[in-house]
């Protein structure tokens, strides 16, 4: 997995590029936490993930959480047909910010 | 079509993609809706991720490793995992209900969802588990 961020006003966009499984959820959180614990918007972009399990899903629920708990947000943009798919299957499409 | 393939691999977080890489070349030989090889794919590596998550919790490095068995007879998918972690107590084996939303516990309901059962069996030698999952095609 590798990843780009980019800065606009109070919104981070963080592309994500690869397969997100359980041996990289550690990197993504690092990646994505510390931007949602200052406060700010992050737009996860996830056209450039074509495969994520189970602990990538969770890798989304926290950063959803903590976003909530920080009184901001995390929005996933452009998420992969193959990617909504595992979103559906853990019925989360109406929980997370899907855009 | 008739098939049958296995692999072993190293139990570590590093060996997913390796899992998923044989997975995929298993299925690419079957003909198959891709949508239905890429959830066969989810289900074994999430599979093999409770192996390296459950069945070695607390390890940091091992050198065990653990194999798969992809098989197709007569129009059923039959996939082994054996592996040498901690034994498996099958009613122990779980997934969160879906409206408690957390991190976790997603892994088993996936299988559970892709595939028709998902069985311990107690009769392999050399291996502490064995976990069969299958599924009509």
């Amino acid at each position: 997995m590798t990843y780009k961020v980019t800065e606009e006003g109070n919104v981070s966009t963080v592309f994500l590029n690869g397969e997100i499984d359980m041996d990289v959820t550690d990197k993504a959180k690092e990646v994505i936490l510390p931007i949602v614990d200052s406060g700010k918007e992050v737009h996860l972009n996830l056209k450039d993930v074509q495969y994520m399990d189970s602990s990538g899903i969770s890798v989304l629920i926290e950063s959803h959480q903590r976003a909530l708990e920080k009184n901001t947000k995390v929005v996933i943009k452009e998420v992969s047909k193959s990617v909504l798919k595992v979103i559906m299957m853990a019925k989360l499409e109406q929980i997370l910010n899907l855009e | 079509m008739n098939l049958s393939e296995s692999k072993d691999f190293l139990v570590s977080t590093a060996s997913l993609k390796e899992v998923r890489v044989f997975s995929r070349d298993v299925f690419e030989k079957i003909n198959l809706p891709q949508d239905q090889k890429d959830e066969l794919v989810l289900a074994i590596a999430e599979a093999a991720q409770n192996i390296v998550k459950h069945g070695y919790k607390g390890i940091k490095e091992t050198s065990d490793r653990m194999e798969i068995k992809i098989s197709l007879k007569d129009g059923e998918l039959e996939i082994g995992f054996f592996d040498k972690g901690k034994k498996v107590v099958p009613e122990n084996v779980q997934h969160r209900k879906l409206d408690d939303i957390k991190p976790g516990g997603l892994g088993t309901f996936f299988i559970k969802q892709i595939m028709d059962n998902a069985v311990f069996k107690k009769d392999q030698t050399g291996w502490v588990n064995h976990l069969i999952l299958t599924k009509k095609i």
